[in-house]
């Protein structure tokens, strides 16, 4: 009878979208995300900063399903992501429960990872039209309109080594967006390109951050950028949330020791 | 005798001889993709008899293959009760095509498995089944990638061919030795089989070339 409740409970549109309940990811020894708790709420902005090696990739890959978990329950939606329910157990999760759980779901890679193959329109359509099953008109049209969003209409039959980074980067928002996901995540999106070239991807994701139902997670180094647009700020140190809040608290006043030492690393480099 | 009049003859075995590459080829390409593909599957099963069968025909000689096939497997047929007599075409396009095929098939596997990680992860992020993450998105990026040996393989495959004259298959080698026994002029014949021999292996390596450009005409697009 608790159970019942429960599961009614974690369905509701006021629980969090995302949910990390004690969990554990290791890499054979090494504990990269150390009996994590972690929520998002929906429609929120989270920034996740922290130090290489702290575990921020990790988050972002196990909730887009690249890297299962040894212990403790993702939930994305009120359902766990990496298990399914059997009565009131929770067993691990078989492929068609994940493809389903990652229909919620579209990432941004930092080194774009668009598909060399396909002209930028179709690395747009691709899924839409082969995952979804949309026709391919539609898909087309869709296309368009989302490369118009990203300002990249004249490229649209280009392929991706014809562009710059920051237009490749671009297309990987659009290819993402394509497949209309309720939570975005992206991962140091803009780490891989030259300085010039960062302004025009911010702008998108910028874009992006004013839309009130999408959920975004994004990892950056970008700390003036994630200051604007982030509702929440997450440091991440050892696997586990050291300190978060609102950026205006963690970025002037943070009270980790750790927080403190790793914005003053990253905000002034020089000293 | 005229060597003008070794030409009819030695064209007629070239024809068998280029029959016999083109089938082959296609067939050993059928195979590659089959066993180096079922190497890589999760199927212990299909990964055991893929492996097995890589194993078997790269560490046995194409001729021991042809004879057992052309000889051996008849009797052997004899004795559970099936008729496995082929005609030596068959024969001969079958060892030719199993024995490339094992070859070709470690070429597929190599190149599968150097498609970027990452390729595999944005494809499974767009929530792609696994079965057209492999048809859309890896096997058009490996496939220009074993072009360059897969032509290397088709002329190897086309210089192989000759060993099929020992199971009296009338191809150019049978032909030219049926010259040979018959005028003695070694020298005029086996000279005009080497050229020929070599023209057929230039117009493989355009074909596979032409082939080679178009699966990856992608890679040259505004270059
Ligand atoms: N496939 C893997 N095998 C072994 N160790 C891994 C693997 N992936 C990540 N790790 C390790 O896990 C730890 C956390 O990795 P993660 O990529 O999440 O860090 P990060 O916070 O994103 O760091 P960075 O800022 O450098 O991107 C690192 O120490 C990394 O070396
Ligand atoms: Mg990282």
């Amino acid at each position: 009878m608790n159970n019942a409740t429960e599961i009614r409970d974690a369905t509701e549109s006021s629980d969090p979208i995302i949910k990390f309940d004690k969990v554990v990811k290791r890499f054979g020894d090494h504990v990269v995300l150390d009996e994590l708790d972690f929520e998002v709420q929906r429609g929120e902005k989270v920034t996740i900063i922290g130090p290489s090696g702290s575990g921020k990739s990790t988050v972002l890959r196990v909730l887009m399903t690249l890297e299962p978990i040894n212990d403790g329950v993702v939930y994305v939606g009120g359902e766990p992501l990496w298990h399914q329910r059997r009565g009131d157990e929770l067993i691990p999760a078989g492929e068609p429960h994940l493809r389903e759980m990652r229909s919620h779901m579209g990432m941004v890679f930092q080194q774009f990872n668009l598909f060399p193959h396909m002209t930028v329109l179709r690395n747009l359509t691709e899924a839409p039209v082969q995952v979804l099953g949309i026709n391919k008109a539609e898909a087309k049209k869709r296309g368009m309109e989302l490369l118009e969003m990203v300002g990249l209409t004249d490229q649209a039959d280009k392929y991706p080594h014809q562009l710059s980074g920051g237009q490749q980067q671009r297309v990987g928002i659009a290819r993402a967006l394509a497949m209309r996901p309720k939570v975005m995540l992206f991962d140091e999106p803009t780490s891989a390109l030259d300085p010039e070239l960062v302004g025009e991807v911010l702008n998108v994701i910028r874009s992006l951050a004013d839309e009130h139902d999408l959920t975004m997670l994004l990892v950056t180094h970008e700390m003036h950028f994630a200051r604007q647009v982030s509702d929440r700020i997450c440091f991440f140190d050892q696997g586990r949330i050291k300190e978060q809040g609102k950026p205006e608290d963690i970025f002037t006043a943070p009270k980790e020791e750790r927080t403190k030492a790793f914005l003053k690393a990253v905000l002034d480099p020089d000293d | 005798m005229e060597w003008t009049s070794y030409l009819a003859p030695l064209a007629q075995g070239a024809w068998v001889t280029a029959q016999l590459t083109v089938y082959s080829t296609i067939l050993g390409g059928l195979f590659a993709f089959a066993f180096g593909l079922g190497k890589l599957s999760h199927n212990p099963l299909l990964k055991g008899f893929s492996v097995a069968y890589i194993e078997i025909f790269r560490g046995t000689s194409l001729l021991v293959q042809l004879f057992w096939i052309y000889f051996a497997l008849p009797i052997l047929g004899q004795a559970i009760g099936l008729d496995l007599r082929f005609p030596p075409v068959a024969a001969g396009v079958a060892a030719l095509a199993l024995n490339i095929g094992a070859y070709g098939a470690e070429v597929v596997r190599g190149a599968v498995q150097a498609v970027p990680r990452e390729q595999y992860e944005a494809a499974t992020a767009l929530n792609f089944t696994g079965r057209k993450r492999l048809w859309r998105i890896t096997l058009p990026q490996a496939i220009p990638e074993m072009m360059p040996t897969f032509g290397n393989l088709a002329v190897q495959n086309l210089k192989d061919t000759a060993l099929v004259s020992l199971i009296s298959l009338g191809d150019m080698a049978f032909r030219a030795e049926q010259i040979r026994n018959f005028t003695q002029d070694s020298v005029t014949v086996y000279t005009l089989v080497l050229f020929m021999y070599f023209g057929m292996a230039l117009v493989v390596t355009a074909c596979m070339k032409l082939l080679e450009r178009y699966v990856g005409r992608w890679r040259a697009a505004g270059r």
